[in-house]
């Protein structure tokens, strides 16, 4: 669905690019994990897909067609996308938050219709949040937020379905809930690009996995290709234990504690 | 917003009218000015109430309704609660059209008005066309940036200008640049109805796309917003409200500020609602200051732009607890 083939990415008047040489599909179907340090190039990569910076070289399509070939709107259209930051300038209710996800979909005038308030309410079920509906964004606790925040992007609709960083905040209970609503997601055929930090829910959701280390991608496989402590601790450069999760069979990383001289 | 807030937009437009025919150097009771409107009554009072508080009356009611609006606009398209008409250099290449009309092309009235919105739509273009060059037009700062030092350039046009101007012609252009309705005839107030009416339809228009872009340029460009084009839009139609604002009654402060804050106290939630509510208030708070200019030191006058920011700020105190 959303296809990056040898992309390079540049800030325009920085030196280096900030992410090269990168490859990667994010197919139908299944969540696709993408994953590496800070400043690895991750949100560069979803700042490409906003439209922001054109690859210098290499081509992203989604669906089938050049980004660059698409309008915003058309964009849109097909993919959603969480950005990892957000502060509405003025708090609106959160339906009206959600409507916003219609956008893209509405006429020039903004005029809704009824499958747009439909396809809200439907977006608000899943992402648990039709309670909310009525209060006002400025009112709503962090996790509660990023929810209404993957509630608008479920209204969007689209083949494709893209969060930066969408667990920060959650609890333990929020995070899961989360993880097994884009899980959900990706089963009815969306294709869910998930950046986190949160390796170990990563590792067991999704189906495929990119580490990107210093703008590159330095592993890419299924979970048990890439969650590997030798390459983990040279991306991240602190030692990483990895064992297998008696329950799930899915790897598990225990990050050590540093025992070097101070 | 509510149908109390509809309510009370309502009553404080009608009261603000009131105040405005009624109040002047020659006050009228409202009876007297019920009549008058009706062309009944003394001929002195008739005479006034036509000819001098009506037309008055109608271009401060525009003025306000644009001045108002644009801020409104403004404050989503740059994704800042303290924008204001005059941040982005409309203020300032106003006053130098102006200021330059008075003291190289002789003051004539309307040489300064299409001086002034000459003045204001040029500065406009050169914000917008450095904020381009610096590749950032979808960034609110960057414009902020780019208005700021277009600003500073103007203000020191301005200062070489009037340097080299009489006294009668300095004070000439800093009568214009405090605002007054003084200069108001039919005429003015058809030219800026016909371009109220335009701007006004055409933000509304882009109404959708204003709550979309108050989200943020990344959450705006992952919805299907052309970020850059649609604030390169709303700035444009912003600054041409308030060009012609400036030309026809001068600067005035504080509302294009303010108001749009105080109807989101009312409950306007949506750009549409917001720009609505801020129209009817920013005309009335105009009717009511240009009110209170006229009559406190009557006959002569109170520059109008002192007094928005007079009779507005004990209304923006009052409301203070409800803008969060």
């Amino acid at each position: 669905m959303i296809r990056f083939e040898s992309v390079t990415l540049a800030y325009r008047g920085a030196g280096a690019p900030a992410v090269r040489n990168f490859s990667f599909h994010v197919e139908a179907g299944r969540v696709t994990g993408l994953v590496g340090p800070n400043g690895s190039g991750k949100s560069t990569v979803v700042r490409s897909l906003l439209g922001w910076l054109s690859p210098s070289s290499g081509g992203i399509t989604v669906g089938g067609t050049d980004l660059r070939a698409l309008s915003r709107r058309d964009a849109a259209a097909r993919m959603a996308v969480v950005p990892q930051r957000e502060e509405p300038l003025f708090p609106v209710s959160v339906r009206d938050f959600v409507l916003l996800g219609r956008f893209a979909h509405a006429s020039r005038w903004g005029a809704l219709t009824a499958a747009d308030h439909a396809a809200c309410m439907r977006a608000a079920e899943q992402a648990d949040v039709a309670a909310l509906l009525d209060r006002r964004t400025d009112q709503l606790s962090g996790g509660e937020w990023q929810r209404v925040r993957v509630a608008r992007a479920l209204a969007q609709g689209g083949g494709a379905l893209v969060l930066d960083e969408p667990n920060s905040y959650l609890d333990i209970a929020h995070e899961m809930a989360l993880f097994e609503l884009l899980d959900r997601v990706a089963r009815s055929g969306v294709a869910v690009l998930l950046i986190s930090h949160q390796l170990n829910l990563v590792a067991r959701f999704a189906g495929h996995i990119a580490l990107m280390d210093a703008g590159e991608i330095v592993a890419q496989g299924d979970p048990a290709t890439v969650m590997r402590g030798d390459v983990l601790e040279r991306v991240y450069r602190w030692p990483i234990l990895v064992t297998r999760d008696a329950a799930t069979g899915a790897p598990t990383l225990v990050p050590m504690r540093d025992r070097s001289p101070r | 917003m509510s149908a109390r807030a509809i309510a009370i937009l309502a009553v404080v437009f009608a009261a603000s009218l009131l105040a405005s025919l009624g109040l002047g150097a020659v006050p009228l009771s409202p009876s007297d000015l019920l009549a008058a409107l009706r062309g009944e009554g003394p001929a002195d009072a008739i005479a006034i109430v036509h000819t001098l508080r009506l037309p008055r009356a109608a271009l401060g009611a525009l003025v306000g309704a644009a001045i108002a609006a644009s801020g409104a606009t403004m404050q989503s398209a740059l994704r800042n609660p303290l924008a204001e008409p005059y941040l982005l250099g409309v203020s300032g290449g106003a006053a130098v059209g102006a200021v330059l009309a008075v003291a190289v092309l002789g003051g004539d009235p309307v040489v300064v008005a299409i001086s002034a919105f000459a003045g204001a739509i040029a500065a406009v273009l050169l914000v917008l066309g450095v904020a381009r060059a610096a590749g950032a037009v979808g960034h609110g700062g960057t414009l902020v940036m780019a208005g700021v030092v277009i600003g500073a350039f103007t203000n020191a046009a301005i200062l070489l200008l009037l340097a080299r101007a009489s006294a009668g012609q300095t004070r000439d252009a800093l009568w214009w640049m405090m605002g007054s309705l003084s200069g108001a005839s039919w005429g003015a107030v058809q030219w800026l109805a016909v371009g109220l009416v335009v701007a006004g339809a055409a933000l509304w228009a882009i109404g959708r796309e204003l709550d979309v872009l108050a989200l943020g340029s990344d959450a705006a460009a992952a919805l299907g917003l052309d970020v850059p084009r649609a604030t390169a839009r709303a700035y444009l139609l912003a600054a041409f409200l308030a060009a012609m604002t400036v030309s026809a009654a001068g600067l005035i402060g504080f509302v294009g500020l303010v108001v749009p804050a105080m109807a989101r106290t009312l409950g306007a939630r949506s750009a549409r609602a917001t720009l609505a509510g801020a129209a009817v208030l920013g005309a009335s708070l105009v009717l009511l200051a240009d009110a209170v200019a006229r009559s406190t030191v009557a006959p002569s006058e109170l520059p109008l732009g002192a007094i928005t920011a007079i009779v507005g700020v004990p209304f923006f105190l009052a409301r203070l607890r409800a803008l969060r």
